[in-house]
């Protein structure tokens, strides 16, 4: 059963493409991911799915409903939340919560055991100023007034951003519990970490999908042999390391400097000898398995050469 | 239905929590009805005259005296140098002096003509005006007595033929200043209310993006419009209210006509001001920039609406443009309800300018609106 289906979807703004001939779909009740840096198009794409905003060509359907014509039907059935918390500041946690349940014409009572799970944990903060909420306490919120409704699909844009490591882990564990009651939810995340932890994935950059796959064939896609470096002097390392190979075929990783060796098979043992040589005594080199994280940058290297 | 009644529920919620707006919606207009009908008066009293006699005869003095006891005039000074009373003019020590010439009573009593010269510092100039007005008035019926005593003094038993005019004021009877001032002033006071806190409040769902929160829910355009409106509507009315009761207690202020009419006018007003204040939100992005515009609306339809100076006495151009000022047409229906007394059929042709415009001011709005958002 096709949940979401975007059919070469473009929208042109007065300057700027913003998505360019896009085409996806997305399962009932998965968890897709929509990554890609800033201005990639992934806010344009769930607007236009929240019926925002209109495709300037193509169509795009939301549970069988035309996303430009069945708007007023599809807004009964999404629950949609901004990357922007966009709830009202001076009402408390639980009147916001009354408010959106009222405006879907439903009561909070109706759907508690679903918001439940989520509300439950700021509910001891229900009389307090929802702006006076911490980031993790407003995502919460806002999770809780889009979900109030039993929406079929929920359209998160950027959700984890500005959220505490702790506060993030909650938030998909909730995403998870979601997910099991059948609900599709479609989730837009600047972090690749986060990535494997949706069911599927979509590379977007420059308004175009990349890919479209499950993350661990995306990890699979990758060929290449790959090193992590360390040494003392990471900065000189990463330096010298440019210079011998093609710059993109190295990145820092926190403390690790990751090769992409595209040529013969390299023995570490020789590059090891190699970098000593050069001035580097306390390399540590080893062979590594590629993250996500390698794999979409490698995917988005691809297309900026 | 239920809904609107939600939007409603939330906005009376919104303005009860904001603890600056509360204060700017009651006691500000409050205090500004109670000072600016007292101070803006355009009676001027007490003004500083000097006299310059060249005379010094008994008719001289006689007219000199008249100023004296006049209430509109303080005579500061009486010299027998012009110049003296240039001076006094340039100094700021007068606002204006009078120069009774030589000669004056033996010119009057050969009944020939004789000039009074009154110069009058006419930096204001509307000032100015009032001024040599009242100075004109007092020299004539100096005249006119004159005149009597001089004829009189004649032939005793023959009454010579002179006209009076027999002024009566109509509608407010004692030209009390107030009478004409409160209800402008209230004017100004719903005026302000229904455009700015209208053009703000939606601006400021725009500004923190609830409105695409709300955008994304079954909630219809329709129902968030009047939501929006009916708040605002009620402030207004109550606004006005709480005015009108202290124009009526503390101002004595009568109010002649029917107050069903007038309340059923002031809620065409308010619509149209609210349809204001809603394209103003839809034109800008944020509170400032709406603020802004709507600053410059309200000192055009203030300054236009004929609230300080006479409709009549503008140019015709600006005439015509004040077909589309909503206070102007408000502003004449309130004085005439509240003074006049005047019945429906009396406004008829401005309250059907006032609604029409006001239809067409919301659907321009609404057009606004469902462009952008």
């Amino acid at each position: 059963m096709k949940s979401i289906i975007v059919k070469n979807v473009s929208k042109k703004y007065k300057q700027a493409q913003a998505l360019d001939n896009i085409s996806v779909v997305v399962e009932k009740g998965e968890i897709f991911g929509l990554i890609g840096p800033d201005g990639a198009g992934k806010t344009s794409l769930m607007r236009i799915l929240s019926t925002l905003i209109l495709p300037t060509s193509g169509e795009a359907y939301l549970e069988g409903l035309n996303c430009a014509r069945d708007y007023k039907k599809i807004r009964k059935i999404i629950g949609y939340m901004p990357g922007k918390f966009s709830l009202y500041h001076d009402l408390s946690v639980e009147e916001n919560l009354n408010f959106f349940a009222s405006v879907f014409g439903t009561t909070v009572r109706e759907n508690y055991d679903l918001v439940k799970l989520i509300y439950a944990q700021i509910e001891p903060f229900k009389k307090r100023r929802a702006g006076k909420l911490s980031g993790g306490m407003k995502q919460k919120l806002a999770l809780s007034c889009a979900l109030i409704h039993y929406p079929k699909v929920l359209i998160l844009d950027e959700p984890t951003t500005g959220v505490d490591a702790v506060s993030r882990k909650e938030f998909w564990q909730i995403l998870k519990t979601l997910k099991e009651r059948g609900i599709t939810i479609l989730v837009s995340t600047p972090y690749m970490d986060e990535a494997e932890l949706c069911d599927r994935v979509g590379l977007i950059q420059g308004g175009k999908m990349m890919s479209v796959n499950l993350p661990s064939e995306i990890i699979k896609e990758f060929h290449h042999e790959l090193f992590a470096l360390t040494s003392e002097n990471n900065y000189r390392l990463m330096k010298h390391l440019k210079e011998r190979t093609n710059p993109h075929d190295v990145q820092i990783f926190g403390q690790n400097i990751h090769l992409i060796n595209r040529k013969a098979k390299l023995s570490i043992e020789v590059l090891k000898q190699d970098l000593i040589n050069n001035g580097f005594p306390n390399i540590s080199i080893s062979k590594i398995q590629p993250g996500i994280e390698d794999c979409f940058i490698e995917l988005m290297r691809g297309t900026s050469d | 239905m239920r809904k609107i009644l939600f939007i409603i529920q939330k906005e009376f919620l919104q303005i009860s929590r904001n603890r600056a707006m509360l204060p700017i919606i009651f006691a500000v207009p409050l205090i500004q009805l109670v000072i600016l009908v007292h101070a803006a008066t355009f009676e001027i009293k007490n003004i500083d005259i000097a006299v310059v006699d060249n005379d010094l005869s008994m008719m001289s003095n006689k007219l000199t005296d008249k100023f004296n006891h006049s209430a509109f005039f303080q005579l500061r000074n009486i010299v027998s140098d012009v110049n003296e009373a240039k001076r006094q003019l340039e100094m700021n020590e007068v606002e204006v002096f009078i120069n009774i010439p030589a000669n004056f009573e033996k010119k009057m009593i050969a009944q020939q003509k004789v000039e009074i010269s009154v110069v009058v510092d006419a930096v204001n100039s509307r000032n100015a005006g009032l001024i040599s007005g009242y100075i004109k008035e007092i020299i004539e019926n100096y005249n006119k007595e004159i005149f009597v005593s001089l004829v009189s003094d004649i032939t005793q038993n023959k009454k010579p033929a002179k006209i009076l005019t027999n002024k009566s004021y109509w509608y407010n009877t004692q030209l009390n200043y107030k009478n004409f001032m409160v209800p402008g002033i209230l004017v100004i006071l719903v005026t302000l209310i229904g455009v700015f806190l209208s053009a703000m409040n939606i601006v400021r769902e725009k500004e923190i993006g609830t409105i695409e929160q709300l955008n994304v829910t079954p909630l219809g355009k329709f129902q968030f419009i009047i939501g929006k409106l009916v708040p605002f509507m009620v402030i207004g009315l109550l606004e006005f209210s709480i005015g009108l009761l202290i124009g009526k207690f503390a101002f004595q202020i009568p109010i002649v006509g029917s107050l069903f009419l007038l309340y059923g006018v002031l809620i065409i007003f308010l619509f149209t001001l609210l349809a204001v204040g809603f394209l103003i939100s839809t034109l800008n992005n944020t509170q400032q920039q709406a603020l802004l515009v709507a600053y410059f609306f309200m000192m055009l339809f203030l300054l236009m609406s004929g609230l300080f100076t006479p409709i009549d006495s503008i140019p015709e151009w600006a005439r015509i443009l004040n077909k589309i000022n909503p206070v102007a047409y408000f502003l004449k229906i309130n004085r005439m309800i509240i003074l006049k007394g005047s019945v429906l059929t009396d406004i008829f042709k401005d309250v059907m300018s006032l609604f029409v415009l006001g239809i067409i001011i919301l659907n321009l709005a609404v057009f606004r609106y469902k462009k952008t958002v």
